[in-house]
């Protein structure tokens, strides 16, 4: 066998590619679940956080930037870690997949409030006092004039630390839930081949390159030019 | 389950007397890794924002598809590939040389992606008056540009550097004994969760100066974009 043949027959062997793709595309499909529902939970909790620290209570807002903090600060693998292994010590036991979400969840609420935070104060207050004085309450002041011209602002960035944060989905791997990685690992060890890992690298390409690209756009796009 | 029972098994005096010295030796590699990727991703970033000055399409399609593939593969995907995968070709590679692979490729391609912003924010006009007083191309970019370049995506920088340094948590995975994988080693042998959680504690006092002084900058530069 030449060089090149023995590399073919290790990284992209057809019959062991044919073996394990179902469950790359099984993996592929939990991957995907897993990051909406990280994107879902994690967004809506930072902009919740977001509105609820523009009501202005001191406690309250430490206790905001004390969380934002702590999911800033740590890696997300030692909160996986931590909810994983640690919680069961607490007589909670939570499974790989609700692990992972949970905390990913955790760490996209915290960047994506510091960054809805920070869209909401780079609202003009004259916005905030005109909307006030026709009449407005706080909450549809908040909803019809400061928000939409908040999220403009936030999109590029956001959309990058959501990217960021959802490829950490492969974290989950470590605590066993089946998704691209963990599915290409197990593949890897009964098929002593690395073709399921080449798989697996392709299936992640697949679905984050588009969105590498398209957050590349959004950048350009939405960038503020003045 | 009361007060007590949660206090033992999250913040178990005893545990942490024993589990000490292995946290404390876990948290040296983590400096020692942080101490040698940061510098690797930053060497990797200066050359890809280098190239990315070269105007030939040659040279460009091939950059932007190398530094949108590695931010589309997520850093554990490439790191077990590394680790797992090179075996197979024939390369037998220790966990701190599949580590320094799998994170020169992908934090370089990040730190590519901002500085090559940087270097594009520094106006055409300071490259001109620099070489028409006799720099060269080479002297004009290390002296003139570079320096702005940096100054310019500061933030960016930081808050990236932040990132790679909580991204180490990963060479757990690859059984490098570092502080999480220590972490996970004494919980495993204690059955308690006290060790992770001093591990968290750990990550938290040595990141949360950083994440403080990132608030401050991101607030200000986007405060700054109205």
């Amino acid at each position: 066998m030449t060089g090149w043949e023995r590399f073919a027959d290790s990284f992209l062997n057809a019959r062991v590619a044919a073996e394990y793709l179902p469950k790359i595309v099984e993996g592929f499909g939990l991957t995907v679940v897993l990051a909406l529902c990280i994107i879902a939970a994690g967004l809506t909790a930072g902009l919740a956080l977001a509105v609820l620290r523009s009501l202005g209570v001191r406690p309250l807002n430490w206790l905001i930037i004390f969380a934002v903090d702590l999911f800033r600060a740590l890696p997300p693998l030692v909160v996986i870690a931590l909810l994983y292994f640690g919680l069961p010590a607490a007589g909670l036991s939570l499974s790989g997949f609700a692990a992972a979400w949970l905390a990913l969840s955790l760490v996209l609420m915290a960047f994506s409030e510091e960054i809805f935070w920070a869209g909401i104060t780079a609202v003009p207050k004259g916005q905030w006092e005109a909307a006030r004085s026709t009449g407005l309450g706080f909450l549809p002041t908040l909803r019809l004039v400061v928000l939409p011209q908040a999220l403009r602002i936030t999109v590029p960035p956001l959309t990058n630390r959501t990217i960021a944060i959802t490829k950490n989905t492969a974290l989950a791997s470590v605590v066993a839930v089946p998704e691209i990685l963990g599915a290409a690992q197990a593949g890897v060890s009964f098929g002593f081949n690395p073709t399921p890992l080449t798989l697996g690298a392709a299936a992640y390409l697949v679905l984050f390159l588009p969105v590498v690209v398209l957050g590349r756009w959004v950048e350009t796009r939405f960038a503020w030019k003045r | 389950m009361t007060w007590a029972d949660f206090t033992l098994a999250f913040f178990s005096l005893d545990i942490l007397r024993q589990a000490w010295p292995i946290l404390l030796s876990g948290l040296v590699q983590t400096l020692l890794l942080s101490a040698m990727v940061v510098p690797l991703g930053l060497l990797g970033g200066v050359l890809l924002a280098l190239l990315s000055t070269v105007r030939s399409p040659w040279v460009r399609w091939p950059l932007m598809a190398w530094v949108d593939v590695f931010r589309s593969l997520p850093p554990l995907v490439l790191l077990v590939f590394v680790y797992a995968g090179l075996p197979f070709a024939g390369l037998e590679v220790s966990p701190w040389g599949a580590v320094a692979i799998g994170f020169f490729l992908n934090t370089g391609a990040y730190y590519g992606e901002i500085l090559r912003a940087g270097i594009e924010s520094v106006p055409a006009g300071q490259v001109e008056a620099a070489r028409s007083t006799g720099l060269s191309r080479g002297q004009a970019m290390a002296w003139v540009v570079l320096p702005q370049a940096v100054r310019n995506v500061l933030p960016d920088l930081i808050s990236n550097t932040l990132e790679v340094v909580k991204l180490t948590s990963i060479a757990s995975v690859v059984a490098l004994p570092e502080l999480l994988f220590q972490a996970r080693q004494a919980q495993s042998v204690t059955f308690n969760a006290t060790p992770i959680m001093a591990a968290a504690v750990a990550y938290f006092v040595l990141l949360w100066p950083v994440v403080r002084l990132l608030s401050r900058l991101e607030n200000r530069q986007l405060a700054g974009r109205r």
